[in-house]
């Protein structure tokens, strides 16, 4: 099968995969998990980490360690945002 | 150059183990008890998708990478550590933006470092293929509008820009559409005309640059209220844009993690959507509240609004056996959420049931009530959602309404006329009494009359959520 093609299923497989897992999310998690997804799509960096990498300085090395630190951002930012919230939800001792 | 084992065999598999964990991460992360182990295998599998990578590239060049995750680990962490609770919203729109950003910058560098800086001569198709010329526009055109729409949305949501108002520019569906046109005219220059690399790179900063301005342009219209929805959408988008870059450099683990990411943001935004009554596209279309509200304005005066005192609230509270707490923005706004807890705290010592109703869509993002009353310790099995809470509306004592105003709006109900009818709202005004603390009887949002503070059983108690809430407990303490 052609590469392509292969990448298409996997969007498309992941699409749904996404919609079965976040069906149904009590709304008190509604910003914590949205915070997380945030952070996932940090997933970014795998592919500003491959755009970096030639020695010689020049514009799509100055670019591509944008990239890498606005992504770095995202996912160190967003993870630890997300952990911050949900440290706080806790049941009433009783 | 050969690939050796490692990297054609044992990278893939850990990208696919990061696959993984990231669905089991995502999964668990939609369940309270098992929120924080979720969150915390998903930065696991972040870890694995980096280390993975880094060992692909294999003997590469590595300072300018690391400058940057440097950098960006430093940003990062600084601020997501001094960021407070009530800024959640915006801090959470700007990271999304940072992602767009990456992926906007991906999409240039791999057009630019295989075509310019080679000087390849052809086009964008014949050197990379037609697969690379989409999806190197795509890419750049996702991650520009979710950068600039994530940037807007985080000043409107910090009320820097106009307030947090709605901008409607004259001719503005024109303006979007046309750019819209633009934006497809040099995507089809870029990848399939164009032939040398300075027209071709021509065609990539017009791409990028109408893009950016489709982002401003696609938020600058939409009010506070809706920002729940813009704010999941953006979310959306930039999964959207990490797929869109997996499809540019050929890496399955992008185009899984990214096509989650845009789902579960479209998830989220469908359930703020139907929490307003509201089709996504009324929301993106804007102008609530600007043209409605003008010819509904003229009937804004009030008429019969009672107002009364802490000292007196305090006295129906002392008999009351149940209390509902509506909190809105305002709440958040007034920092009162500690206040809140330690009015509860005392109520509940003299017996009173409390709980909080929760309306989907209060605040400015989806679930922002339960973040900021979570931070004030209240346990989160008093947080009711409106479905199970509406019921019992009218078997309660007092309500008292914090910084929200149309979720509790019965115009909604009633009024065709009203531009918010249909919204499903929390039925305050079932309850025996109901108190209203506002600085004011200025509009809410949507700048339409509430028809609930003339009720016979409503008080306004003007003043500041906090200040209010705070003699309210000196009082309390009294009796």
């Amino acid at each position: 099968m052609d590469p392509l093609l292969v990448s298409i299923y996997v969007l498309v497989l992941a699409t749904f995969v996404g919609f079965e897992v976040i069906n149904k999310v009590p709304p008190t998690l509604h910003t914590p998990l949205m915070s997380g997804a945030n952070a996932i799509s940090g997933i970014t960096i795998v592919g500003a980490l491959s755009v970096a990498t030639s020695s010689e300085p020049s514009l799509s090395n100055v670019l591509g360690a944008a990239a890498v630190a606005f992504a770095t951002i995202n996912v160190v930012g967003g993870f630890l945002v997300t952990d911050r919230m949900l440290r706080m939800f806790r049941k009433k001792e009783r | 150059m050969n690939e050796t084992l490692l990297q054609r065999v044992i990278v893939p598999l850990v990208y696919l183990a990061a696959a993984v964990l990231f669905i089991v991460g995502l999964k668990l992360g939609a369940k309270v008890r098992s929120a924080r182990r979720g969150n915390a295998y998903a930065a696991l599998a972040m870890a694995l998708a980096i280390v993975g990578t880094l060992v692909h590239l294999g003997n590469i060049d590595y300072r300018w990478i690391l400058g940057g995750i440097a950098v960006g680990t430093l940003v990062g962490l600084v601020s997501a550590v001094k960021v407070p609770m009530t800024a959640m919203p915006e801090m959470v729109a700007l990271f999304n933006g940072f992602g767009g950003a990456s992926s906007l910058l991906v999409g240039i560098c791999e057009f630019w470092r295989h075509i310019v800086e080679k000087d390849e001569q052809g086009t964008v198709t014949e050197i990379l293929g037609a697969k690379n010329a989409v999806t190197i526009a795509l890419s750049i055109l996702i991650g520009a509008i979710t950068f600039t729409g994530s940037v807007i949305a985080f000043l409107k949501l910090q009320n820097r820009l106009n307030k947090g108002k709605p901008v409607l520019l004259p001719a503005r569906h024109a303006l979007n559409l046309l750019l819209g046109l633009g934006v497809i005219g040099a995507s089809v220059w870029f990848g399939f005309i164009a032939n040398d690399p300075q027209s071709i790179s021509l065609g990539a900063w017009i791409i990028t640059g109408i893009s950016l301005l489709l982002g401003v342009l696609l938020v600058i219209p939409i009010g506070g209220a809706d920002m729940p929805v813009v704010v999941s959408l953006l979310n959306s988008y930039s999964g959207m844009a990490a797929s869109a870059a997996g499809f540019v450099i050929d890496n399955n683990l992008l185009i899984i993690a990214g096509a989650m990411v845009g789902s579960a943001g479209l998830i989220l935004t469908q359930i703020m959507c139907v929490a307003m009554n509201r089709s996504l596209l009324n929301v993106l279309v804007g102008g609530f509240g600007g043209d409605s509200a003008s010819a509904s304005g003229g009937d804004s005066e009030y008429q019969n609004v009672k107002s009364c005192g802490v000292e007196e609230a305090a006295m129906i509270l002392e008999n009351a056996e149940s209390l509902i707490f509506v909190p809105g923005y305002g709440l958040a706004v007034a920092q009162a959420q500690h206040a809140v807890r330690e009015l509860a705290n005392h109520l509940e010592k003299r017996g009173t049931k409390v709980r909080y109703a929760i309306h989907p869509v209060a605040g400015r993002m989806p679930g922002h009530m339960n973040v900021l009353l979570a931070e004030a310790d209240v346990p989160y099995d008093q947080l009711v959602e409106m479905d199970v809470i509406n019921p019992d509306f009218k078997n309660t004592d007092v309500v008292i309404v914090l910084g929200a105003n149309d979720v509790v709006n019965p115009a909604a109900a009633k009024d065709r006329s009203s531009p918010i009818y249909g919204m499903p709202i929390l039925e305050a005004h079932q309850a025996r009494t109901v108190f209203i603390v506002k600085r004011s009887l200025g509009a809410g949002y949507a700048g339409i009359k509430n028809t609930l503070f003339e009720n016979d059983n409503s008080m306004m108690i003007f003043g500041d959520a906090k200040d209010v809430l705070q003699s309210m407990i000196g009082e309390v303490k009294q009796l």
